[in-house]
């Protein structure tokens, strides 16, 4: 496309299919304790699956 | 207004970039002027209405080129990557009805401190009641009350907290040796944080948080002048010169294992930035910075005022640690660490931090919060490490807590960044945890914009080396 570049980022709908297992880390420990946010958490299975 | 045929992007200029967010898609897109104008006219506007607008403000550009590039957002809406449907609503309000297992405890094993920070939203470590330090039996009755009660969950956090911690280091080392006891048989593993203002960090404990913690915090609010005006001993001296040549020691034998130097700006440091620097000046690289939670009374309490110039603040941190990535010498700043590919699935980020339902504070004497910013007040009080949850309407209100929860949320664009954004602070600017902390939700959106700036750069850069 001449005027817009895609980022590659993860499908969210597609994560509706394959995520949801919880093993992640919780949000708000530890580095953040005040300013809570999801987006900096890591998926335990990416990697492997979507 | 949310649900299915909701569509909802985002578009801002920062850092010499045109960035588009798909907020239900996740999908980000850099975009030039022209491309910029034309997805704003997108939705409301025709094609005609569109070319005649496009081609009276950028006359280089031709009416082909304008359907081209139309048919290149249909394309990328075709693709569900531009303009797509929140198809999460619904999913959001099963949240009422899910069993929740606990992967987490706040382990407040000293309520106490030895240093007396005037901003301390913990009261000098006394958390407003007595001193108390957590024994041993408290501790393991807590470790295991998570174990019962982390179902199929397989990695279980805890996190060290106070006061400070270290004031109890010998029951902090006896939990860890029985926690290490116990997983294996148990199919768990245990993850521990210790939370210290460094004035007890010696070579003991750097040994062993070497070898058990998963991270580690250590709390530096930056320049000298900066911590020590806050940061006091008991004396009311400034800790600055005990605390940082322990920090860096510790962090020299720290090897790649995580930690982070963690500050928290107030009215008084609105130029923060300054802070940062001075951290990775000293070495560190791991970085975490936090505006001050506190009363609008309170003297170095955030104003109105001030917000522009911590907006500046953040953009100026995000260019300069572009700069320092390519110079070799990058650091790692808490809230811009976002990773767009493998980054939470949808369900945590419509599910929210978790506090009360997956996240618990525990109290030295065994009581349940549900996180150490409810600890101590009555209303909060949800049980105990013996009885478990008794207050399970409590617990109930917590699993509303998300993305989808609060109507000031509906139509922002960031709410699968913050998931509904923190119950505490919503509570304390509000007088409840469904309410929203207006100051912080701005803050959160200037950072995540600085985050998903650096990383539309970064991959532009990757783009530009895979092409030569």
């Amino acid at each position: 496309m001449k005027r817009i570049v895609t980022i590659k980022t993860r499908d969210m709908k597609e994560s509706v299919k394959h995520g949801g297992c919880g093993e992640c880390q919780t949000s708000c420990q530890s580095a953040c304790k005040t300013s809570c946010g999801v987006a900096n958490q890591k998926c335990e299975k990416c990697g492997k699956k979507d | 207004m949310c649900g299915k045929g909701f569509v909802m992007i985002h578009q801002y200029k920062l850092g010499g970039y045109n960035i588009v967010l798909d907020t239900f898609s996740g999908s980000v897109h850099i975009v030039d002027e022209v491309a910029y104008d034309i997805i704003e006219m997108y939705e409301n506007s025709s094609d005609s209405e569109i070319i005649e607008a496009i081609t009276a403000k950028y006359p280089e550009v031709t009416e082909q080129d304008v359907l081209d590039t139309i048919k290149d957002i249909h394309e990328l809406k075709n693709q569900g990557k531009l303009f797509s449907e929140d198809e999460y609503a619904d999913k959001a309000f099963d949240f009422k009805n899910r069993h929740t297992e606990i992967k987490a405890l706040c382990l407040h094993v000293a309520h106490t401190c030895n240093l007396n920070c005037e901003y301390c939203f913990a009261g000098q470590g006394k958390y407003h009641g007595e001193q108390a330090v957590m024994s041993f039996e408290t501790g393991k009755r807590a470790l295991d009350f998570l174990v019962e009660n982390s179902g199929s969950r397989v990695n279980l956090e805890v996190d060290f907290f106070g006061g400070e911690p270290l004031m109890n280091f010998d029951v902090v080392k006896q939990l860890v040796a029985y926690a290490r006891s116990i997983e294996k048989d148990k199919g768990k593993n245990f993850r521990f944080t210790l939370t210290t203002n460094g004035v007890l960090l010696d070579d003991e404990v750097t040994e062993f948080a070497n070898k058990e913690c998963h991270n580690v915090v250590l709390s530096l609010d930056g320049r000298k002048e900066v911590h020590d005006r806050l940061r006091k001993t008991i004396n009311g001296k400034g800790s600055y010169d005990t605390i940082v040549p322990k920090f860096r020691e510790f962090v020299k034998k720290r090897g790649d294992k995580g930690y982070y130097v963690r500050g928290t700006y107030t009215h008084n440091n609105t130029d923060f930035y300054n802070d940062i620097m001075h951290m990775a000046d000293l070495g560190f690289t791991e970085l975490s910075m936090e505006p001050v939670v506190c009363s609008p009374s309170d003297p170095y309490a955030l104003t109105d005022e001030d917000f522009p110039v911590l907006c500046e603040q953040y953009e100026k941190l995000a260019v300069e640690m572009l700069r320092r990535e390519k110079e070799g010498k990058p650091i790692t700043f808490y809230h811009y660490m976002i990773d767009l590919e493998g980054g939470p699935c949808i369900y945590k980020r419509i599910s929210g931090c978790g506090s009360g339902t997956e996240y618990l504070a525990v109290t030295p004497w065994g009581e349940l919060f549900p996180c150490h910013q409810f600890v101590n007040d009555p209303k909060y009080s949800m049980g105990d490490i013996w009885k478990g949850i008794t207050n399970t309407a409590l617990r109930d209100e917590f699993k509303m807590c998300n993305a989808y929860a609060r109507k000031e949320c509906a139509e922002c664009w960031a709410k699968l960044y913050c998931s509904g954004g923190c119950a505490a602070n919503a509570y304390h600017a509000t007088g409840s945890i469904s309410g929203v902390y207006d100051y912080g939700c701005r803050l959160f959106k200037k950072r995540i914009e600085c985050a998903i700036m650096i990383k539309t750069a970064e991959a532009i850069e990757d783009m530009g080396d895979a092409d030569k």
